[in-house]
């Protein structure tokens, strides 16, 4: 259980950082989405199933596609 | 150089946030209200989700300024899209697959989302939760097929939904004297008809939240 929580840390911080890193935005975009996604699951193991309810299906749903609809109007590389 | 100042900068918040963390015991409560929200919450307000109690009766008012932010947030977002120029792009229609499918499990979002945000008093989830789901299928509609959704309609349920918030809240100021009181019969623990106006304050946020969420998206698409 333990290893499987330090995982999903090391997992969410590999894409924090390439968020910031990638040149091509739509990766940055879902990079940020899979940081939100095991956010949701890191709020699930700490017994807060209403806050990682919110954060899978606006964070990871609403704002990543928000964030799509944005690059797709304006460019897609930085 | 500039780089260099600025993993300095970015070193000192993190060794400061960390200090100042580390002060905390993890895990264990350091106030005593959270303490006397789980030995009364119950009940004091009939219902068995206790963050769901705390959001809509302890702390009702605070929500009442949540929706209103998220209100002006998505009025905002409007008014700035109103001085965009629109401009018509060729776009691929969607796949037969794909518009099939999504026409297909829209109906079934729909349902979801109403089951989180009817629950929200028994179960994870109300209505915050369940206006994103609702409005992740209207998303989905967008996507797959093109369909024209009369926005008016968004805009029509979404100020009914906030009446409802506000009059609700004022009948308790009236039957009982306090903004927001429950006043209604608060019924047996964890049924579905129980806690009193906790349901029907869910029940218009949720319709509320789903408008304005599809509204939004509703917005961004709007070139066509």
């Amino acid at each position: 259980m333990v290893v499987f929580v330090i995982f999903l840390v090391l997992a969410m911080l590999a894409g924090a950082i390439s968020a910031c890193v990638f040149k091509d935005l739509l990766n940055a975009v879902i990079a940020s989405g899979i940081v939100s996604l095991i956010a949701a699951v890191l709020f699930y193991f700490l017994q807060a199933p209403d806050v990682a309810m919110a954060e899978a299906s606006i964070g990871a749903g609403l704002v990543t596609a928000i964030f799509v609809i944005a690059i797709r109007k304006t460019e897609r590389k930085e | 150089m500039r780089k260099f100042i600025s993993l300095i900068l970015v070193g000192i918040i993190a060794s400061g946030i960390t200090l100042s963390l580390l002060k905390i015991p993890f895990g264990t409560p350091k106030t005593k209200v959270g303490n006397y929200y789980l030995n009364k919450g119950i009940e004091q307000t009939g219902a068995v989700n206790i963050v769901t109690s705390v959001v809509l009766n302890y702390r009702g008012f605070d929500t009442l300024g949540e929706v209103t932010v998220l209100f002006i947030a998505a009025l905002g977002l409007g008014m700035v899209t109103l001085t965009f120029k629109r401009e018509k792009r060729e776009i691929q229609p969607s796949s037969f697959i794909l518009s099939v499918g999504s026409r297909f499990l829209f109906p079934f979002i729909l349902l979801f989302g109403t089951y989180i945000f009817l629950h929200g008093h028994l179960s994870p989830g109300g209505g915050f939760q369940g206006g994103a789901i609702i409005a992740s299928g209207f998303l989905l509609i967008y996507l797959g097929c093109k369909r024209e959704i009369n926005e008016k309609r968004f805009k029509l349920t979404e100020s009914l939904a906030g009446l409802v918030f506000l009059i609700i809240g004022l009948m308790g100021l009236y039957f009982s004297g306090y903004f927001l009181f429950n006043f209604l019969p608060k019924g047996v623990a964890n049924t579905l008809f129980s806690a009193g106006i906790i349901p029907l304050i869910y029940i218009a946020i949720g319709f509320k939240v789903g408008a304005e969420l599809a509204g939004i998206i509703n917005d961004l698409m709007e070139e066509k």
